[in-house]
């Protein structure tokens, strides 16, 4: 049973890790524009990383 | 727009500026489609002197400019990147800031959290539901999996109820309960006594069903979020557009000024192209005016000097000074302006169909749960006992399949609608379409193309007018040589504001425009008409009528056979609009009708009971469009149309207006189907949580499966109907 101690903080920490990564993705506007992310991808000229300030 | 921006402004209002002086720009770009418009748009801005940073955002259309300390010119880029062949306009900051979808990323973020609950909690619950049929699970273990359960579960939900908690309470502080309030009670009431259980060593715990409660109603709150959402941020893009700007006269010197600036006695200049800031007098210049947009007349008006101007008008050939003779919040503009806040204030009262529900839900299933509580305490089940089935009561009532109801039929509804090219504004906007009974057309642009089309004219005649016509930009003339297709141009062209346009086809000058013009006498005013003829030679009459949507006849027949009664209400004369009526089988009409009388009759029909449905392109129909119960304008409405409309239809066709109603019955049938069935669902429930047959186990499986129901039916596709 002792195992349950271990297996389970670190299933949620996992889950958690999964929490964290969504939370900091919404936080640096990746979701901000789908449209524009899908164009940008394509050329190499295109500045394709996120805004350096989403929320300003 | 362009004309406005050559001259010299000054634009520091709509720069935001930091402490180190660098200041921030937005625009609002549009025709920017791909790939490539990102490139050009941000090279061209980048390379401007005094531009640090361009960014475009081609979702919103919003191209973000950073600029280095001191220098400024907001004026250039706008030029900059209207020379590149795309629309743009600066945005005003305090519009920009509201912008921001603060409370769609809100909600996002508590959807997360109570995902992330939902999924985590179940490694706990599900070896708990095991120990609940006897397997082997001793009572410390499971105390320790409650535990566990509730250290993921507890925080999570009390993180994502917050959108559910301030709404609750909210509405109680009005002395009302919504639909966030037995939510809320729900939540709070299970964890507490899933905690007090979990210290006393029992077996029924929820901490599972509070944070999955949240998880499934918030897909609901979010879906319906999105829907707002998008609607929201087009009317504000639509005001940032009319960022007005009037050019005043002073010394012979034109000045831009906000309209809101514009005193009585000022002297206006009014640009072809562009439109009548406020009401005014002619001083000097002719040309012709739309008013198509303020009253309805399809007939162009000529104006010469001491004609009196309304706001909004078109100026269409020539440039005119005009005296201002009423400020912008005086001027008719306005007044229509302060109907349609009016108007979408007394709708704003509206009661959702959810919250008719959560009315009728809310005191039943409050009332089972305390007379539960009471009675079993009564019949000596003990306090721990009557509260613990109390909570059972009001966790499997959830009203997750209510939350979910609505708004799941909705999303379904308004994307088959979008992709039929019609725009939803909101879910209200669909519940009220579908209680329309009346529908009331403007005529002009609804019931009509809105523009005018050749209509008689042998072909040779159109051939022999049309290189004149193609020299003009005047939309008589365009129509004519729309009517001829491509063909040669006449040569040394020169257009008289106000007259026509004259040149020299073939070696021989001739004339296309006004009767007067092209030196005939007379001429029936009551017709739209263009004359052509060549010097000292016959003169061709042209006339030139609004045609009638194709299919407005069989759209009219559709909506009655739907139960509907049919109104045209139109600015126009008498004569066009009772032709109109008459063709398409409509004996319930009026012409010659003002804005506020518009306004008026929706009024009227509505204190007498009727649920009208106003669908109207000007903005002559705004004020009716705001005040109607349920509104729709076509894609091509001016934008004080469309910003008061509850639904936005595009394509050639009036169809998509029997096709919304079809569909928004639909969907209210599909809710009131969901309703119908969580009540059922509950007529089963709430006996068997009083009696103490709900275990965590069942609990969960019920939740989900109301759920899933709710959302499969929404989802179905419809049954025996033509799609």
């Amino acid at each position: 049973m002792n195992i349950i101690l271990i297996l389970a903080p670190a299933s949620i920490g996992l889950g958690a890790l999964g929490l964290a990564a969504f939370l900091w993705t919404m936080n640096a506007g990746q979701y901000d524009d789908p449209e524009g992310d899908a164009a940008r991808i394509l050329y190499d000229h295109l500045d394709d990383k996120p805004p350096a300030d989403p929320e300003r | 727009m362009s004309q406005g921006l050559a001259l010299h402004r000054d634009l520091e209002a709509f720069v935001q500026r930091d402490d180190a002086g660098r200041g921030r720009l937005e625009l609002l770009v549009t025709g920017a489609r791909c790939a490539g418009c990102i490139g050009k748009i941000e090279k061209a801005v980048r390379a401007m002197p005094g531009v640090s940073a361009a960014r475009l955002n081609l979702t919103t259309g919003k191209l973000a400019v950073d600029l280095e300390p001191g220098k400024a010119d907001p004026e250039r880029v706008v030029e900059t990147v209207e020379g590149l062949g795309y629309r743009a306009c600066l945005f005003d900051p305090a519009e920009a800031g509201a912008a921001q979808d603060r409370e769609g990323k809100e909600l996002a973020i508590a959807l997360g959290v109570a995902g992330f609950g939902a999924g985590n909690v179940m490694m706990f619950t599900v070896p708990a539901w095991a120990g609940l049929f006897g397997q082997e699970l001793n009572a410390s273990t499971l105390t320790l999996m409650y535990w566990m359960a509730a250290i993921v579960a507890t925080p999570c939900a009390l993180f994502a109820g917050r959108p559910f908690f301030r709404s609750a309470w909210a509405s109680l502080k009005r002395g009302k309960a919504n639909m966030d309030v037995p939510i809320s009670i729900g939540v709070i009431l299970t964890l507490i006594v899933s905690f007090s259980e979990t210290m006393l060593g029992g077996k029924h715990a929820y901490f599972d069903a509070a944070v999955t409660l949240l998880f499934l109603l918030l897909i609901g709150r979010y879906l319906d979020h999105r829907l707002r959402a998008s609607a929201r941020s087009a009317a504000r893009d639509l005001l940032a557009l009319q960022a007005p700007v009037a050019l005043r006269l002073v010394d012979g010197v034109e000045q831009g000024v906000p309209v809101a600036e514009v005193k009585v006695g000022d002297r206006l200049v009014v640009a072809p192209g562009e439109r009548v800031p406020v009401d005014g007098v002619v001083e000097a210049g002719r040309s012709e005016l739309d008013n198509a947009l303020i009253s309805g007349e399809t007939a162009l008006v000529p104006v010469a000097e001491g004609a009196r101007l309304h706001a909004g008008a078109l100026n269409l050939s020539g440039r005119l000074v005009m005296a201002a003779t009423a400020r912008s919040e005086d001027s008719t503009l306005a007044a229509i302006a302060r109907l349609m806040e009016a108007g979408a204030q007394a709708r704003s009262s509206y009661v959702r169909l959810a919250d008719k529900a959560a009315a009728l839900y809310v005191p039943v299933v409050h009332t089972a749960a305390a007379l539960t509580f009471v009675g079993g305490w009564v019949l000596g089940l003990g306090v721990r006992e009557a509260l613990l089935r109390a909570a059972a009561v009001l966790i499997v009532t959830c009203p997750c399949a209510l939350g979910l109801a609505v708004p799941a039929v909705q999303i379904a509804a308004s994307s088959r609608l979008f992709r039929k090219g019609v725009l939803v504004k909101s879910g209200a906007a669909l519940e009220r379409l579908a209680e329309a009974d009346h529908v009331v057309f403007d005529k002009t642009g609804v019931l009509t193309e809105g523009k005018p089309a050749l209509i008689g004219a042998p072909d040779q005649l159109v051939a022999l007018a049309a290189p004149l016509a193609r020299a003009s930009r005047h939309p008589l003339a365009r129509a004519l040589s729309a009517a001829a297709g491509a063909g040669p141009v006449a040569v040394d062209c020169v257009e008289t504001a106000g007259q026509g346009v004259e040149g020299v086809i073939d070696g021989r000058r001739a004339r296309l425009g006004r009767a007067a013009f092209v030196g005939v006498r007379g001429g029936d005013a009551r017709e739209t008409e263009l004359w052509f003829g060549f010097e000292g030679d016959l003169k061709i009459r042209f006339v030139f009528e609004d045609r009638r949507r194709a299919d407005a006849a069989e759209t009219i027949a559709r909506l009655r056979r739907l139960g509907m009664s049919v109104e045209v209400l139109s600015g126009d004369l008498a004569g066009p609009v009772g032709d109109v009526a008459g063709a398409l089988g409509v004996s319930d009409w009026r012409a010659g009708l003002t804005p506020f009388e518009k306004a008026e009759i929706v009024d009227r029909l509505k204190s007498e009971g009727r649920k009208v449905l106003m669908v109207g392109d000007g903005l002559n129909d705004a004020a009716a469009l705001a005040k109607a119960h349920v509104s729709m304008a076509p894609g091509a409405a001016v934008d004080a149309a469309q910003t008061a409309a509850d639904l936005v239809f595009t394509g050639e066709g009036l169809g998509a207006v029997v096709e919304a109603v079809e569909t928004a019955r639909e969907s209210r049938r599909r809710a009131l189907e969901n309703f119908g069935f969580s009540g059922l669902y509950n007529l089963v429930a709430i006996p068997a949580a009083v009696l103490g047959l709900v275990n965590p186990f069942v609990a969960a499986l019920a939740m989900s499966g109301s759920s899933i129901a709710v959302l499969l039916n929404a989802a179905r596709p419809r049954l025996g109907r033509r799609a």
